[in-house]
This record gives C-alpha cells, structure tokens and sequence, in this order.
C-alpha cells in the first residue's frame, strides 16, 4: 500500500514537472523576436519592394504614403544629394557628371520596430502597441487619428491613411509572417537585400547576417533601439 | 481625384521623407495652445489681486476669471476638430496611456475647470448671486439661485468662508495654470525626433508667453468694455496692469532669446536645416510678426510709456496698440512652433511647406470662428455674472489678507 501511494505521489509530481518543463519549452518556442537586416550593398533600386508592400497592404498608390521606400543617395565632392526613386517626390536639379560623384547606393527604408518605441508612448489612447514578437501595430479602431505618434517617429515612417484616416505604417506583413511566410518586400527583393527573421535563434538567417557583418542602426541617438539592422551603411544615411 | 498634396510637390526644396509632405498639425493645432495660453495668462493676472493683493488690479478681478472661463470652455474644440475620428475621443477618459503626454489633456482640464475655475468663480460670486436672485424676476432669478446652489447663508461669517475659500483656491490654481500651460508646451517639448520642438525651455518659454498674452487679452477687453459701459477708464489699473505686461514681455522675450542663443551656441546637426527653415518659410511669421512686431516694438513703446511722462490719453492708445500688438505677435509664436516643426525633414535634408484650407474643418475659417466664440461666450458670462455690479461690490471689494 506504501509502495502504491509513493509511486503514486510520484508520477503525479513528475506530470507536474514535465507539464510545466513542457509549457516553458513551447512559450520559449513561440517567443520569437522579429526584425530586419538590409544590406545596402545588395539594393539595386528596383522598387520592387516598394510595389510589393502597397499591393500586399492596400496602401494608397500616391507618392505620398509609404510604408516602405528607397532612396538613392549620390554623395559628391561638396555635396549629399538625396532621392526617393520615386521621381515625383524630388529630382536633382543638376544632374552629376561622373567624375563628381564619390559614392552612389540605395538605402531602403521602413518603420524600425523599436524596442522603446516613441510612437507607442505618445499614443494617448494605446491603440498603437506591440505585440509579443516586437512588432508595433496599430489598432485601427482605436485610432482617433490625433497624429501624435506620425510626429513623435523620428523616421518618418507613419502616415495618416487618406481613407481610413486612422496611423499606418509597416506592420513587418504581420499577418503573413504569423502564417510562416515572409514580409512581402522580402518575398520580391530580387536580390535578397533584405533579411527578415527571427532574432533570437541562432538558425535565423537574421543572425547569421548580423553576424558577418559590421551593423549599423538608424539615428542610434535617439536611443530607440530599432530592430531594421543595415550592413555597409554610409555616415551620409539618416 | 487629384490630391491637393501634388500641388505641395513643386514648394519642396531638399529632400524629405516622403511621408512628410502632409503637415498633419494644421491651424487648429495652433489655436488650441493660443488660447489655452490666454486662459492660463488672464487667471494669473486675477491671481494677482488675491494672492498678491494689488488692489489697483481689483478692477479687472473678476473680468479676468470671467475671461479664463470664457476661452477655458472653447479650448478643447480646436482639437476635437482636429480629430479624423472625434466621436472616438472619449477613447481618452475611459483608456488613457499613462505614458502619453497627450492622454494628461483630459485630467489637466478636468482639474483647471472643475477645482480651479468654475469653484473659484462660484465662491467669488456665491454672495452676489443670492443678493441679485432676492431682487431679480424669472428667469435670471431662477438662475442665480440655481448657480447659487440654493445657497441662502449671506451672513458675515458665510462671507468670510467664501473669501478664504478664494484665496485657497488661487493658491492652488497659480501651479494649476502654471501646469495647464506648461503641460501643453511639454506636448511639443517632449517629441526628441523633432529638434525645434525638443527643448526643455518650450514648456517656461509657453507659459510666460501665455501669462503676456494673458494680461495683454484683459487689459484689451477693460480698454474696449469701459468705455462702452460708459465709465471712465481707471488710469492707475490699466497702468499696473501695463506694468505686469511689460515685466512678462521682458521675461518672454528673454527666454526665447536664451533658447535662440543656446541653439545657435551649440549648433546641433539641425541648425544647418533650422537656419534655412528660418530665412526662407518663418521669415516672415517669426522675424517680423514674431520677434519685430509682436515682441520688441510693444517692448519698445512700454519702455517710452515708462521714461516719459504722456498724458493719459496717449497713454491709453500706446497701451491699446502695444497689447494689440502683443496678441499678433502670441499667435505667431504659437504659429511658429507648431508649423516650424513640420515644416522640415527630420531627415534634415529638405523643407516643406503648408497650403492653409480656408473653408473646411481645419481651414482659416474653423480657426478665426474659435477665435471669435469665445468673445460671444464672455458676452453671455458677463450678462449674467456682471463683474462690476455694485451691489456685489461690499463683499468682495475687501481686501484679501
């Protein structure tokens, strides 16, 4: 009787044990830390992402409302001339001759996913807020569309939707990525410029872009501990 | 259809981010800290009477409340206009981010309205108002009796209650317009992506331009309603008045100037971008309205009021112009925050510019109608809450030790 009860005692001490190991194991599994690395020197311009991103996410086709976007930096000797390769927003006036340029490259850009966010504190209302995997969303009906947060991001990342008129911005394509597929400017790059994975693991390709290579962050000063990592980057890109 | 933001495309020099083309924060962003400005500025000035007992300003006591009352009830409009999605606003009250400066908005007004005005205005008038129901037919009877609160108790130990109660409520009502006009400079103040706002002077510079622009409103409104009532202006309180001014313009004027020194002393990776926002798009708003017109010429006919003895006459249309003044130059300071801080790229590579609606929600005309409905609310106020009825005049007109 002594022997039953103390095998009893514990099998029902060891379910514990493993049920409890094996909560952890799966929340440990599930607890996955998105971002983003871009190797500038891989960018081409295309644009092809920034197609992608406003068919996948209805954003309207105006060159006024982006999520992501790609600009074109030509640094010459006494000046740094900058472009969205989406011409309408701005052209050079002069045009450089070779022999003027120094450095010429794309920089893609999009929201950071910051770790300390300043768009998720000034929302008065919360409706803009991160998820477990680090990815900031915006609840769009909650918004009350007071704009705070558009003017609190220091990378220009959000706008105001002209139809729904509630924030918006890059979401990581959180509803693709929740379903195991990639963001759709990832999908299309044609030259892999861009790396999305999951920071945390070791298998990510993410990591192992991090790891060889040197990684810059955008406006580090601004301590907001962006998850969009950049390799290559030039002193020249804010 | 064609947006109207096309037509921005061609006023951009440099280059910007492109979702910055639209300036999100349109007039009505700037009327809001106007007149929260003007609230908080005519209360520290009726403050003065009370906690400071300058009684040449006893006058204009209760004018000021009345004042602040007036604009206090408008100044949640601009931004509730403001709003893509105004029936969402509530949204505040009931889910605040407590982190957000914005989400304090709605507990920072509760708290001016309810503890400070309104209670400081029932116990000033609490007297009068059951003076006046006792001679008074329906309806302004009924009124003052329900504003009363049905209060009947007008004995001098009632009285005596009602003024320690005024001057309790003053003391914590300076901190409070001190809080409700600091706390709406650090909105601006505390956006670190964007340098002309991030300054931990925006929240001091806001609020003693508030308290100039304040006392300028009050001293316009005694200079216009006087004469029309058909009194005779009360020379040594506009010149008291005009004394306070003068000390809150050179105040004002000195913070600002300190914060311009600062930026230009420690010429950040802005100030290339700043300086060129300043020379070509404020040029204008903040070096002639601003700083020439609005600041240093009231400055400069407060400072020949002072060294020379005018008449009385003269005086009173120095005073008259320099407050006028003053007000344009208060607008364009708020006009000057709110656009210069959208107006170039926080990649600081470029400018943009802001094409002003005139009819529309946030267009000029929304702005000059809440600039205008406060006026009409005074009217009303004063109509029925008269601050220079001389029935009420015994009570109050003691001085408040």
């Amino acid at each position: 009787m002594l022997r039953r009860s103390f095998v009893f005692k514990l099998l029902s001490v060891l379910t514990v044990v493993a049920g409890s190991a094996a909560t952890r194991i799966r929340a440990a599994a599930q607890t996955v830390r998105y971002g983003m690395g871009v190797q500038i020197d891989k960018c081409i311009g295309c644009g092809r992402c920034v197609e992608a991103c406003k068919e996948e996410n209805g954003v309207p086709t105006e060159p006024f409302y982006f999520r992501t976007w790609v600009e074109r930096y030509r640094i010459k000797k006494d000046e740094t001339v900058v472009q969205n390769i989406d011409s309408r927003i701005s052209t050079d006036p002069n045009p450089a001759t070779d022999g003027e340029v120094l450095r010429s490259f794309f920089v893609p850009k999009l929201c950071n996913q910051c770790d300390s966010p300043p768009c998720v504190q000034v929302c008065p209302v919360g409706a803009t807020f991160t998820t477990a995997e680090g990815v900031t969303l915006v609840d769009e009906t909650r918004c009350i569309g007071c704009r705070y947060c558009i003017q609190a991001c220091p990378y220009g990342a959000r706008y105001l939707h002209p139809v729904r008129q509630v924030a918006d911005k890059c979401t990581f394509c959180y509803h693709r990525v929740r379903q195991g597929l990639l963001p759709a400017c990832v999908e299309v790059c044609p030259t892999q410029a861009r790396i999305f994975g999951d920071l945390g693991s070791n298998a990510s390709p993410l990591t192992r872009f991090r790891r060889m290579n040197k990684i810059h962050v955008l406006k580090p000063q601004m301590n907001t501990e962006p998850k969009v990592f950049y390799s290559e980057m030039d002193g020249e890109v804010r | 259809m064609t947006s109207p933001l096309y037509d921005l495309l061609r006023q951009i020099t440099g280059y910007i981010y492109p979702n910055e083309i639209e300036i999100h924060w349109s007039i009505l962003v700037v009327v809001y800290p106007y007149l929260t400005g003007l609230v908080a500025g005519a209360f520290i000035l009726a403050s003065l009477v009370k906690v400071f007992n300058v009684r040449e300003v006893y006058s204009v006591y209760r004018l000021s409340l009345l004042t602040a009352l007036a604009f206090l009830l408008i100044a949640p409009l601009p931004l509730l206009l403001h709003l893509s999605h105004p029936l969402r606003s509530y949204e505040i009250f009931l889910n605040p981010n407590l982190k957000s400066a914005m989400a304090m908005f709605g507990f920072v007004y509760a708290w001016y309205l309810m503890v400070v005005l309104i209670l400081e205005i029932w116990f000033t008038y609490r007297r009068d108002m059951i003076v006046w129901a006792q001679g008074e037919k329906f309806p302004l009877r009924w009124l003052h009796r329900i504003m009363a609160l049905f209060s009947r108790d007008i004995s001098a130990k009632a009285v005596d209650f009602d003024r320690k109660a005024v001057k309790g409520i003053t003391i914590i009502g300076i901190p409070s317009a001190f809080l409700l006009h600091g706390y709406v400079g650090f909105i601006f103040g505390s956006i670190k992506a964007n340098p002309w706002w991030s300054s931990v002077l925006i929240p001091i510079v806001f609020l003693f331009s508030a308290i100039v622009s304040g006392i300028a409103l009050v001293l316009l409104l005694y200079m216009v309603i006087t004469p029309l009532r058909g009194e005779k202006i009360d020379m040594p309180c506009v010149d008291k008045i005009s004394s306070y001014l003068f000390y809150a313009v050179i105040l004002d004027f000195s913070l600002e100037l300190l914060d311009f020194i600062h930026r230009l002393y420690e010429s950040e990776e802005s100030i290339k971008i700043l300086t060129e926002m300043v020379m070509n798009k404020l040029f204008i708003s903040l070096g002639v309205m601003q700083v020439l017109l609005g600041m240093l010429l009231p400055l400069g006919l407060l400072i020949c009021i002072k060294l020379f003895r005018f008449d009385a006459e003269l005086r009173k249309l120095l005073y008259f112009v320099s407050a006028i003044l003053i007000q344009m130059g208060i607008f364009a300071t708020r006009w000057n925050v709110v656009m210069g801080g959208q107006m170039f790229s926080k990649s600081l590579r470029g400018l943009t510019a802001y094409k002003m609606e005139l009819t529309g929600v946030e267009g000029l005309l929304t702005a000059v109608a809440l600039l205008i409905i406060p006026f009409f609310i005074l009217a009303l106020l004063i109509k029925i809450l008269p601050p220079w009825d001389k029935a009420a005049a015994p009570a109050s007109s003691e001085p408040a030790s």
